[in-house]
């Protein structure tokens, strides 16, 4: 799986949060033994790094990103200030964009400026760049369900583009109803890889992390339990979960390398080599 | 790989690559298409005019497509396209007919294979407006959203990108790019990445926003929206005017007669406030400087600079500021929002359009609606429009959450001969 198309990447550090994963130093542990996890409701923690106004204003999705992040810049010893960043989400803030729906909805249309502000898809990325003063080039994306290989494929074109570490945040968080009907997303999900170009930046270690954009369609790697399987499909977010058990288990042993297909668009396929 | 003329200039950097841009197009306030663009551009014609939209009762100026509603774009929803049908998809329909673009692409898709050609375009509330518009007739028992509201092709961020994947019939990579008012500037950037490591060969990019109460309401709350006409670089500019625009370029690794030449993309964020710029302008700069390194230019190398010029106080004094700091108080600016108004994530596509119609023309648009100087601005602000022969022209565009990004373009005589 070489050629044109393929990228050859390292993996340098990785952040978790999401239904019984509650970071990835524990997730990992229950990825490797998939039978030992189980389904428990996100618990967002409010992360000690955003300032006070900041704090007040940050909804979920923003909370949630940088919880990840934070945990994925300090396994890879990198200064987070430093960092080109990657965010990509299916639905940005979900409460936020219903308030604001519902608002415009009454008579008087009153809108808080907070909440504009906050319904840009941008808005995690806003909040971390403001919180670690970062003036590093950032983006954010959507796929729709395949928001998280969009997102892993820019932030290895990045870097392999430019040559430097990339931070790759993926975050879903659920609409509330009527919102919820029609674009179901079971709890809060956040991932973060940080993506490196092998022997650049020096820092040893790290999870190889082979990459390649195939033009034809292939199904998606599924998770190994049908609970875990359930939590794929439940949130976009989550459609990382097959590789983040390549990576779970190449963290703890050298093992072979591991295939994994991700969820991408019809017509497209990403695939994936870890180890 | 792509072409990679030989230099004009000192090389900043050994391997300054260039992309060729085999088309573009757009569909805003001013008319839809090149001509009609470049001939309102040409007589400082502005789009903008005081009127209401949907059930807003804002009194304010705005930029509206004209044709969206009247039946002319039906047919592009038909059948397994009818659930795309919105304001948004039905600008980004008009965008992909305009000059024939959309054909173009098959064109390429010919060429390349449809698997081997991208769709990256910014958006910053997509269709929005259905469900805006769903709120309003919500079941009265369980509160349940109409089922005509087919939220997946038309408000979800990704559903511009995916409409026009699906009419063009591409099979590569896609995605939208929401970084607010940076967001089709910065699908030139992710595109120029995706060519030059061979993940593709070509990528659709630009970008479509409509009007929506969010963007009128939110601008209002956050007292940027004027209530007259958006006035640029005025000492008493008041706010910004509201448009609505698709912009839309192909972008190839090879191409025989390239209408201008994709020379840098600098990306930058203000890491400042979420919707303040840096007061200095030192993330749009750092954007600027990013740009011109990538395209291995000097700053004097650029004959004309699109600035992103929305008419709030806040931000023409930070970009004003960037801009000096980079380029000097002699280059030659000026901001087309007085004509089309802010197309929010259509505006970085719209003006990378103008840019390309500003160096095929020989145009500087002159910036609208300037009655009365700020002596505290000092860029070289022009008001008419001005004919010359230019060979290289950059765009800003910034946006909310602190996202700048700088495009720099080239004509096809200077960077197209191998």
């Amino acid at each position: 799986m070489t050629g044109p198309g393929t990228l050859d990447l390292i993996v340098r550090g990785i952040g978790l949060l999401g239904p019984g994963l509650p970071s990835w130093t524990d997730g990992a542990a229950r990825l490797r033994d998939p039978l030992t996890w189980a389904s428990a409701p996100t618990v967002v923690p409010t992360p000690a790094r955003l300032p006070a106004t900041e704090r007040r204003r940050a909804g979920t999705v923003v909370k949630a990103s940088i919880v990840v992040a934070d945990e994925a810049c300090a396994a890879a010893g990198l200064d987070p200030a430093q960092l080109a960043t990657v965010f990509t989400s299916s639905t940005g803030d979900p409460l936020n964009c219903h308030l604001l729906c519902e608002a415009l909805a009454t008579a008087d249309r009153l809108m808080s400026p907070t909440r504009f502000t906050n319904s840009v898809h941008n808005a995690a990325a806003g909040y971390w760049h403001i919180a670690t003063s970062s003036r590093a080039a950032s983006t954010s994306l959507a796929a729709f369900d395949a928001s998280f290989a969009a997102g892993l494929l820019e932030a290895a074109v990045q870097a392999a583009s430019t040559g430097a570490p990339v931070l790759l945040v993926a975050c879903d968080v659920p609409y509330p109803e009527p919102l919820h009907a029609v674009r179901p997303v079971a709890d809060n999900f956040a991932v973060a890889l940080v993506i490196d170009v092998p022997g650049v930046s020096g820092t040893p270690g790290g999870i190889g992390l082979r990459v390649q954009h195939r033009a034809d369609s292939e199904a998606p790697t599924p998770c190994e339990t049908e609970a875990l399987e359930a939590l794929r499909l439940g949130i976009p977010a989550a459609r990382s979960l097959p590789l983040l058990s390549a990576l779970a288990r190449h963290s703890s042993e050298k093992s072979a390398a591991t295939r994994v297909t991700l969820e991408s668009l019809p017509g497209a396929t990403l695939t994936l080599a870890t180890g | 790989m792509p072409q990679q003329p030989p230099q004009p200039h000192q090389p900043h950097q050994p391997h300054a690559r260039r992309f060729p841009i085999s088309e573009f197009t757009l569909a805003s306030a001013l008319g839809v298409g090149r001509a009609a663009t470049l001939d309102a551009l040409q007589n400082a014609s502005s789009g903008l005019a005081p009127q209401r939209f949907e059930t807003a009762q804002l009194d304010t100026w705005l930029g509206v497509v004209a044709g969206l509603d009247d039946g002319s774009l039906d047919a592009d929803f038909a059948a397994d396209l009818a659930p795309f049908d919105c304001r948004n998809n039905r600008l980004a329909a008009l965008g992909l007919r305009a000059d024939g673009f959309g054909d173009r692409v098959r064109a390429a898709a010919a060429r390349w294979g449809a698997a081997r050609i991208g769709v990256f375009l910014g958006t910053s509330t997509s269709g929005i407006l259905s469900t805006e518009v769903a709120y309003r007739h919500r079941d009265a028992t369980h509160g349940a959203l109409p089922a005509s509201l087919h939220y997946g092709q038309t408000h979800n961020t990704y559903s511009v990108a995916r409409y026009a994947r699906t009419a063009l019939g591409l099979l590569g990579p896609a995605c939208v790019v929401s970084t607010a008012c940076s967001s089709s500037a910065k699908v030139f950037a992710t595109a120029a990445r995706m060519i030059d490591l061979g993940i593709v060969d070509a990528a659709v990019v630009g970008g479509v926003d409509s009007l929506c109460m969010t963007t009128l309401y939110g601008f209002k709350s956050l007292e940027l929206l004027s209530p007259e006409v958006c006035r640029p670089y005025d000492a008493e500019r008041a706010g910004l005017s509201l448009g609505e625009a698709a912009a839309f370029a192909l972008i190839e690794r090879e191409s025989t007669a390239p209408a201008g030449w994709l020379l840098g993309a600098g990306e930058s964020s203000d890491g400042h406030h979420m919707s303040s710029p840096h007061p200095e302008g030192a993330g749009a700069a750092a954007a600027m400087r990013a740009a011109l390194a990538q395209a291995g230019l000097a700053a004097g190398d650029v004959d004309y600079l699109n600035l992103h010029g929305t008419g709030t106080p806040g931000n023409d004094a930070a970009e004003d500021i960037a801009v000096c700091a980079v380029f000097g108080d002699t280059l030659p600016c000026s901001s087309t929002k007085g004509a089309t108004g802010h197309t929010l994530g259509a505006a970085g596509g719209v003006e990378a359009a103008i840019s390309l119609l500003a160096l095929q023309h020989g145009l500087m648009p002159g910036g609208l609606n300037r009655r009365s100087p700020d002596p505290t601005l000092r860029a070289a602000y022009i008001d008419a429009a001005r004919s010359r022969t230019l060979r290289v022209v950059a765009s800003n565009s910034f946006g909310f959450g602190g996202s700048n990004a700088c495009l720099i373009f080239g004509t096809a005589g200077d960077f197209g001969a191998r």
